[in-house]
């Protein structure tokens, strides 16, 4: 029966208690949708990272990276192709031939990293090829095809099919220079990759180097993100005369962006249980204040302190449970549904384009995080209508009673 | 053996600036079965009197025996249980609460004392057919006069079937006619079941139905007469 005048005294005032719940409701809502926007934020954003060519893990000669100089190349090509076949975790992986170089048009030049890569295998790692909006994406067998960003044929001036000119160190520190052919240009989600890095197939590279087929860097990509330290050690114990670096190894920021939104985020959070709990607090401190009299004849006829403690912790308890479970289902609902069609930030999308993240965000929430929002809404509620709970005990008997 | 015993009881608030002395060496032994009523100017120490027979508040000196156990100075929480089981309370106002109907709240002092349901609902119609309000018994206090909002008191505090009723001023918001219904079922439940009624009251209708009157002037008893 204390439950059920608890539940009662809920709907005594009807307004207030809504609006009680709306406001724990909308709390969490805010808070799980925040977070599922910083989660595609930053898992898009390494995701598009690692897709238009970081891969999971990167191998090299260990002398290569300190330069990107070509002539440190990986000299034992065999023993790395059986490696990576024998490694279960590894899905695909594609082997290239790096220059830095120059790229002129007739109007403009500009350093680039120039990725020699084989047409087949390379559709298997990279995403490259599903970027490209004019133009194939070697396609054809002809030779000296050329595929760049949107941003650099922008900067160059150039069109599909004019001919740049593209310059580069060989292996022996000769200069070299030969005239490709625009077939291509991609655009990610990263201005920044889009104006720096040029595809051609390694073979004319080659050729035009004069040299053998060359591997300096190798991409690999995992099926599942979460075995990239295993496969990582794995890799360094079986090539112990190679660099093996996973992606956050190479590019620590993606890591920090990671870690600086969820410290933001945790702020945010806080901010939030915080709100929420000086709303319990000031409510039910007010419909306890506003019940003195009757709680002091409840207290007065013999209802003792645990009952009445209970009976206020238990209304508490309900405003919290019918508002906690709102906002997760409607953020549930709102992140699934954001998360199949995106959010159109295109309006915006030319900072997060720098930022390597595309204008369209696709909310994304690990089902703990609901979980652990869940606890922490219980928790908040629960220390919440203590203090409430404590005040109502403090009712003086004799005096509530008194009738002035 | 009388039922309250009170001995040589002061009660000194010293809450505000000059402390008040509301009862200054208060003597009175009321017996089962009695039908008193203590009356007095506004003022003259009648609520502090109930407040401290019927343990909501404490006495500052002398000492309170009811039902044979010295209560005087019982912890907070005993003091709660042994109101519960012992005493049945009407108060002036407030007495119901008011999201149950009248017969939840009747049973609600009975669900206190670990009354099972069924005894509970039985016991809860027959005192509130007692008191006339079996029409009412699935009102909130709000669908109910103040007649019967303090008939249904009066259930309740029968309920549990306690040693003494104490009412501080249970007809002061009644008219004259709810007033005489009031009292005729207090009387009829103190003629009857031999329940014994304490209570306060300006009111000289109620007066004059008291068998026992004891007033009571600058917190001293001035009078004490039986009828
Ligand atoms: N909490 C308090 N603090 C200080 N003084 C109080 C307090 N309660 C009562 N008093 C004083 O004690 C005295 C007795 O008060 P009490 O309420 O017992 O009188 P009463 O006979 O019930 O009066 P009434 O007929 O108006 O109800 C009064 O002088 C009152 O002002
Ligand atoms: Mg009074």
């Amino acid at each position: 029966m204390i439950q059920k005048i608890a539940w009662k005294n809920v709907w005594r005032n009807k307004l207030r208690s809504i609006i009680l719940i709306t406001s724990i409701a909308l709390g969490i809502w805010a808070g799980l949708f925040m977070m599922s926007l910083t989660t595609g934020l930053n898992t898009q954003r390494i995701g598009n990272a690692i897709n238009s060519g970081l891969g999971h893990i990167q191998i090299h000669h260990p002398e290569y990276t300190k330069e990107y100089n070509p002539k440190y190349f990986i000299k034992d090509t065999a023993l790395l192709s059986q490696t990576l076949s024998q490694i279960p975790t590894i899905k695909s992986w594609s082997y290239h031939n790096n220059f830095t170089g120059m790229i002129a048009s007739p109007t403009s030049g500009y350093g680039v990293a120039l990725i020699g890569i084989n047409p087949l295998t390379e559709k298997n790692t990279t995403s490259i090829h599903t970027k490209i909006i004019s133009g194939t994406y070697f396609t054809s067998d002809k030779k000296n095809q050329i595929v760049i960003g949107e941003k650099l044929a922008r900067k160059l001036k150039v069109e599909l099919n004019n001919k740049i000119v593209v310059t580069f160190q060989d292996t022996s520190n000769n200069i070299i220079s030969g005239a490709f052919r625009v077939t291509g240009i991609y655009k990610t989600a990263s201005s920044s990759f889009d104006e720096s890095i040029a595809f051609l197939n390694k073979k004319d590279l080659e050729k035009l180097a004069g040299t053998s087929s060359i591997v300096n860097e190798v991409i690999v990509f995992l099926d599942d993100v979460k075995d990239v330290a295993p496969t990582k050690n794995n890799l360094s114990t079986s090539l112990p005369m190679l660099q093996v670096r996973s992606w956050d190894d190479i590019s620590p920021e993606l890591g920090y962006a990671n870690e600086l939104m969820s410290i933001a985020l945790s702020v945010f959070i806080l901010i939030i249980i915080l709100a929420m709990s000086f709303g319990i607090i000031n409510t039910m401190l007010m419909a306890v204040l506003e019940r003195k009299r009757e709680l002091g004849m409840l207290i007065s006829v013999g209802m003792n302190k645990r009952k009445v403690f209970s009976m206020i912790l238990n209304e508490t308890l309900y405003i919290s449970l019918i508002g906690g479970p709102i906002g997760i289902i409607g953020a549930w609902a709102t992140i699934n549904h954001f998360g199949k069609v995106g959010i159109n930030l295109s309006s915006m999308g030319k900072g997060l384009d720098s930022l390597g993240i595309g204008s369209i965000i696709y909310t994304k929430l690990d089902s703990q995080m609901y979980l652990t929002i869940t606890i922490v809404v219980v928790l908040t509620a629960l220390l919440a209508s203590i203090y409430p709970s404590l005040r109502a005990l403090r009712m003086n008997a004799a005096e509530a009673v008194r009738q002035n | 053996m009388s039922l309250i015993q009170v001995t040589n009881v002061h009660r000194v608030y010293n809450e505000t600036d000059i402390p008040v002395s509301a009862l200054k060496g208060v003597n009175l032994s009321i017996n089962e079965g009695e039908f008193t009523a203590i009356v007095g100017p506004s003022g003259s120490g009648k609520t502090t009197l109930l407040n401290i027979i019927g343990g909501l508040d404490s006495a500052t000196d002398g000492s309170l025996e009811v039902a044979g156990k010295n209560i005087t100075h019982l912890a907070t929480n005993e003091l709660i249980d042994f109101r519960l089981n012992n005493i049945g309370f009407v108060f002036q106002a407030y007495n119901l609460i008011p999201v149950l109907t009248a017969k939840e709240n009747v049973e609600f002092i009975m669900l206190l004392q670990g009354w099972e349901k069924n005894k509970r609902e039985q016991r809860a119609m027959q005192l509130l057919e007692e008191v006339g309000l079996k029409e009412k018994v699935n009102s909130k206090p709000s669908q109910m006069s103040g007649g019967q909002q303090q008939r249904v008191a009066v259930a309740r505090a029968l309920a549990s079937h306690p040693k003494f009723v104490l009412a501080d001023e249970p007809t002061a918001n009644l008219d004259s006619a709810s007033t005489n219904n009031l009292l005729d079922i207090m009387v009829e439940l103190n003629q009857r079941e031999q329940m014994t009624f304490v209570f306060s009251t300006h009111d000289q209708r109620v007066i004059d139905r008291a068998r026992r009157v004891i007033t009571l002037e600058d917190g001293q008893i001035k009078s004490d007469i039986y009828k």
